[in-house]
Formats: C-alpha cells, sequence, structure tokens
C-alpha cells in the first residue's frame, strides 16, 4: 500500500478504481490470524467478510477525508497486546482510524478488537455491526478473553473524560482508569502506547455541559460552534490525523496489587502516550495538512 | 475421567417418558439397571428397564427409593411449559426435586445428576459474550415463568454443600437439538418461516441431544461432582442457523414483534410469553471449559451437523 501514499488526488481516486478493491482487502484480511468456525465467525462473532465490507468505507474516510498518517505500525508485537490510546474529538473516529490503519498499513495487518458500552447491544443494527467488525461489549471477562485468544484490544482509559474534552484542554491528558494496567498484568500482554494528533480539532468544543447531557442520560453534553453552520459544520472538520504508534512496554507484577503500586505503572504508561503527543505536536507542519 | 467397564448401577431416570429420557434409558440400559419414574406412559422400551408411573410429590415414589438400592438418580422430571397454570407448574417442579433431593438424602444415593439449562442465566444485553459457571441466574427478571426452573437449580446448589457425601453434578447445557427434541429451540428452528427481530442475530449455542446425553453419562462417572456450563461445538449468529437449514426469515421491528407476540401469549395462541424472545435478540452464552476441563466433556457432532439435526426429525 506504500506506493499509492504519493501522487494528485486523481492518481489516489485512480487506484482505487484501477485496482479492485476486493483484491486489496483479501490480501490484507488473509493474514489475519483470528481462529474462525465453519461459517468464518470466530467466538465473538467478528467475521472478515463484514470487515471486508466496511472497511472501503473506512478506507476512503482514512484517506482521503482525514489522509492519515501512521507512524510505527511495525512496533505492534505480534500476539496479544494492549494499544493505549489518548481518546479525543467527542465521536469516536479516533478508535475508528487507529483500526483501519493497522488493518490497511500494517505489518502484517492486524484487525483490533475494542469494547463498546453496554447499552450498544440493545440497538439494532448496531447490536449486530459490532460484534462482526470486531468489537465486544466491555466487560473484563471479554477483555480477557480475547486477549488469550492472542488478539490485539484497543482501549481509551481516559474514556469520556478523554473524548469530551473541551478546545482548551486539548492534547492534556485527562485521568486514566487502571483496568487496563490489572488487565495487561494478568494476561501477560504487552502495552503499546498510541497518540493520535488532528482529532482534538475536529470538533472544538467551548464547553462540557455535563449536568444538561445527564438530563439526557448522556455522560457530557459539549457546546460545539461548528454545528451552527447548517450541514457542513456538523462534519468533523478536515483536519489530517496522525498516528503514532509507541514501543511496546512490559509490565511484570501482580494483577491483584494495592492501587498505589497499580497506579505507578499506569502512570509510566499515561508519561509515555503523553510524552508521545507533545512530539506528535511538535513535528506537525499544519492542522489540516 | 477414562471410561473403565463400570460395574453395573442402578439408575433411576425421572421423566424418563420425555424425549431426552426415553433416549437417556437406552443409551444407559445395556450396562447399567435403569428405573424409571413418569407419570407419562413409556412406549416401545426396551424390556429390561421398569418404569414406575408415578408422580414423584406422592408416597409411591418413595417406595421405588425404600424396596431398591439406587446407585444414581438422574433428574430429568421437570416441566418446562409456560402455558400450564404457573401454581401447577410450580409444584411439580419445586415439591418434586425437593422430594427427590430428600430421597437421595434418606436412602444415601450416591450420585445425583440433575439437568439444568443455560438459559437460566437470561439473555441481557449487559452480558459478557461468555458467561461462566458463577455468573448469576437472572431470567427471572425477563419472565417469572422461568423462576421455578431457577429455583430447581439453586436447590440443587445447596444440596451439593449441604450433602457433600453425595455427588451432586449440575449441568447447564445451552439449547438442545436433535431428531427426538421437541423444545423452544427446535419448535422455533421447525418453523416454515422464521420470524427474526430486524437488526438483531445474536450468536447462538445449540448442542446435539447425543452430545447431551454423553455430558450426563460423563457426569455419572465416580468422582464427577459440581457445576457444569455444557457447550456443543460453537457459536453461530441467528441467520446462519437459518440459512444453514434452508429456510427463510421474516425479520420483524422488534417493539412490534414484542407487541404481537405479547396478544398472541395472552390468547394462548403462542407456547412461549413474549419476553422470551430475548432469547433472539441479546446473546445468552456460556463458557464450557469447566466441563472441557473437569469433566473431560467435548462434544462429538461439529457444528454443521448439531444444526441440520434440528430438521431430522
Amino acid at each position: 500500500m506504500a506506493d499509492e501514499g504519493s501522487g494528485s488526488i486523481l492518481d489516489k481516486l485512480r487506484y482505487w478504481w484501477d485496482t479492485p478493491i476486493e483484491k486489496i482487502f483479501d490480501k490484507q484480511l488473509a493474514s489475519l490470524t483470528t481462529e474462525l468456525n465453519d461459517y468464518n465467525y470466530d467466538d465473538f462473532g467478528f467475521s472478515p467478510e463484514w470487515v471486508k465490507r466496511s472497511l472501503l468505507f473506512a478506507a476512503l474516510i482514512y484517506r482521503y477525508y482525514f489522509r492519515v498518517e501512521l507512524y510505527g505500525a511495525a512496533n505492534l508485537p505480534q500476539g496479544r497486546a494492549v494499544l493505549v490510546s489518548n481518546h479525543s474529538g467527542q465521536i469516536p473516529i479516533d478508535g475508528a482510524m487507529i483500526s483501519t490503519g493497522l488493518l490497511l498499513e500494517g505489518d502484517p495487518p492486524r484487525a483490533l478488537r475494542s469494547m463498546v458500552e453496554r447499552w450498544v447491544p440493545t440497538l439494532p443494527f448496531v447490536s449486530e455491526l459490532m460484534p462482526r467488525l470486531g468489537q465486544v461489549l466491555g466487560a473484563p471477562e471479554n477483555a480477557r478473553g480475547l486477549l488469550e485468544r492472542e488478539e490485539a484490544l484497543l482501549v481509551f482509559p481516559e474514556g469520556v473524560r478523554g473524548i469530551n474534552k473541551t478546545f482548551k484542554k486539548r492534547y492534556q491528558l485527562a485521568e486514566f482508569g487502571s483496568g487496563f494496567m490489572r488487565l495487561a498484568l494478568e494476561t501477560n500482554a504487552p502495552i503499546v502506547p498510541v497518540a493520535v494528533i488532528g482529532a482534538e480539532e475536529q470538533f472544538p468544543s467551548l464547553a462540557n455541559m455535563t449536568k444538561i447531557g445527564k438530563l439526557f442520560g448522556a455522560p457530557g453534553l459539549p457546546l460545539l460552534p461548528q454545528l451552527l453552520v447548517p450541514v457542513l459544520g456538523w462534519a468533523p472538520l478536515p483536519v489530517k490525523y496522525r498516528i503514532h504508534i509507541g514501543e511496546a512496554i512490559r509490565f511484570t507484577g501482580d494483577a491483584n496489587d494495592e492501587d498505589i503500586i497499580i497506579e505507578e505503572k499506569v502512570k509510566a504508561v499515561r508519561e509515555r502516550v503523553q510524552q508521545m503527543i507533545n512530539y506528535g505536536l511538535g513535528s506537525r507542519r499544519n492542522i489540516f495538512w | 475421567m477414562s471410561a473403565k467397564k463400570a460395574k453395573k448401577r442402578n439408575i433411576l431416570i425421572t421423566g424418563i417418558s420425555g424425549n431426552l429420557g426415553r433416549i437417556l434409558a437406552r443409551r444407559l440400559h445395556r450396562d447399567h439397571k435403569v428405573i424409571g419414574v413418569d407419570m407419562r406412559p413409556f412406549k416401545n422400551g426396551p424390556k429390561d428397564i421398569t418404569v414406575h408411573h408415578a408422580d414423584l410429590r406422592k408416597k409411591r415414589c418413595e417406595d421405588i427409593f425404600r424396596r431398591t438400592r439406587i446407585d444414581a438418580v438422574v433428574h430429568l422430571g421437570l416441566l418446562h411449559n409456560p402455558l400450564l397454570r404457573a401454581d401447577e407448574h410450580h409444584s411439580f417442579n419445586i415439591d418434586g426435586t425437593m422430594k427427590v433431593l430428600d430421597y437421595c438424602a434418606r436412602y444415601k444415593v450416591p450420585k445425583l445428576v440433575l439437568l439444568s439449562a443455560a438459559n437460566i442465566y437470561g439473555a441481557r444485553p449487559a452480558n459478557p459474550t461468555y458467561l461462566t459457571e458463577d455468573a448469576p441466574l437472572k431470567a427471572g427478571l425477563q419472565y417469572p415463568e422461568i423462576r421455578d426452573l431457577i429455583e430447581v437449580d439453586m436447590l440443587a446448589q445447596s444440596f451439593f454443600w449441604k450433602h457433600s457425601e453425595i455427588e451432586t453434578v449440575i449441568l447447564r447445557p445451552v439449547f438442545i437439538v436433535g431428531p427426538n427434541m421437541k423444545n423452544a429451540a427446535t419448535r422455533y428452528l421447525r418453523l416454515p418461516v422464521i420470524p427474526t427481530l430486524l437488526g438483531f442475530n445474536p450468536m447462538l449455542q445449540l448442542i446435539h441431544e447425543e452430545d447431551v446425553l454423553e455430558a450426563i453419562v460423563l457426569a455419572l462417572s465416580e468422582g464427577a461432582k459440581g457445576i457444569f456450563n455444557i457447550v456443543g461445538p460453537g457459536a453461530v449468529p441467528l441467520s446462519e442457523i437459518i440459512s444453514e437449514l434452508g429456510k427463510k426469515s421474516v425479520p420483524v421491528p422488534h417493539p412490534l414483534a414484542y407487541g404481537i407476540a405479547k396478544r398472541l401469549w395472552r390468547w394462548k395462541l403462542l407456547r412461549l410469553p413474549a419476553s422470551e424472545l430475548d432469547f433472539v435478540r441479546y446473546i445468552c452464552m456460556v463458557d464450557g471449559s469447566r466441563a472441557n476441563d473437569i469433566l473431560s466433556f467435548k462434544p462429538r457432532y461439529d457444528l454443521r451437523d448439531s444444526i441440520r439435526s434440528v430438521l431430522m426429525e
């Protein structure tokens, strides 16, 4: 996929039309190591067929809307791993772009697995789509099960605190939860820090009206000036995404250690992600190109 | 657990005239003396099986234990028919089970196997993909009709703790299918056109009836005790099962489907309460690794054969 990043937009479009899409993705998907049953599903309902279909859409956004640059894909180790990323941008496009990137440009391509909120299974269509694309309900048993099956799990320890950040606090990591660290220790999985640059600017938020959001059962409600521009403003700004995959860190210790010991380790990961963000911010030319 | 040529045992099967009871009796009668209890007639069974036409709750049933040395009880005599009056249903299941447990304790039966079911965990949106044996039994939150089956499981659990001298095994198999089965799952999958819920396509686990018999046989072996989820050869989305069976499905928007089902159930045109639709909406899948590790249970039928067996009536 390396040669197609060069040239004009027209060249890129031609690449997409000229090369049968099926073929591109078959190459990507053939290298997946997930164990499938006779009907081509894994134990959690993941389906490469569905991934292939959705990947067309995701890849177009990846290449031509956010023009993602992915650095350090080779840092992702084989087998089980917990990818820990910053979370930003009001809607979770960052997760989709990291996953798309590692599927298109990973060496070998990997399909990341991630966790969804507990109400997602109640939604028609979404409840079916999510497991097919490798997303499972956010339960510790599921995370453990996936890592034991040598999958790579993408987590956002900031949670909603991260994604709902206001513009003023952009690129300042919110507090990290510690569940991912206990999980990594328990399953002996390496932690791979990830920094996403660009997503913070896709939906600049002036304030997070938590109280009003809570009235509607949402964890927060961002104040987004761009929504005042009809239609065009409803889409995220076409910022340029830069995704940095860092070197894997291995932690050892007891998963049931006291909070203080675990939090030390969590802090180390958080600092590493923050360093990578700072480096990424320092090296980018512009928000949009 | 090696299948040593075990000595001939006297095995009592409650609910022997049921679909599973009949095939279990056939499976066991060559190696063991099989004694059955059922109120229903036991037709065309092997001659060497003695069947007592008795109600578990009545004194006649106790006489069986008093007169014969029973080496193991397989308790299948449970009702799963929501159309029956709730009090009758409850009394048959709870009082019947309590009597069986009581006889086992008083007549020192060394082995008790209860066939419970995995659906008592309940199909719920917040379920982890695979439930282990220690997950709470929450199906009663969805529909009260299943509560006495949960209670039966719990009775057996407390019996397990109270009577450590008796090897109590609780098996919780996933949906049982096969040529002899006539349960909610097989009736649903045998419909000419299968209604589904629009936008929902949960993963389901099925197990072949022969594999369930195998699990019961392993549970009867010496030393086996505890609670075990019994899982077939894996899980597939409902839509794959339907297309493997060569059937068409009609997706119905879920608010409409629940509304219709509720009315049909009220008019007794439907055998299942509307809330059972949750089983084709959310997942209720269980982790079978405990049975694999401790009982060495492995299903023999693969996914395709298990699914196809639905139509081999």
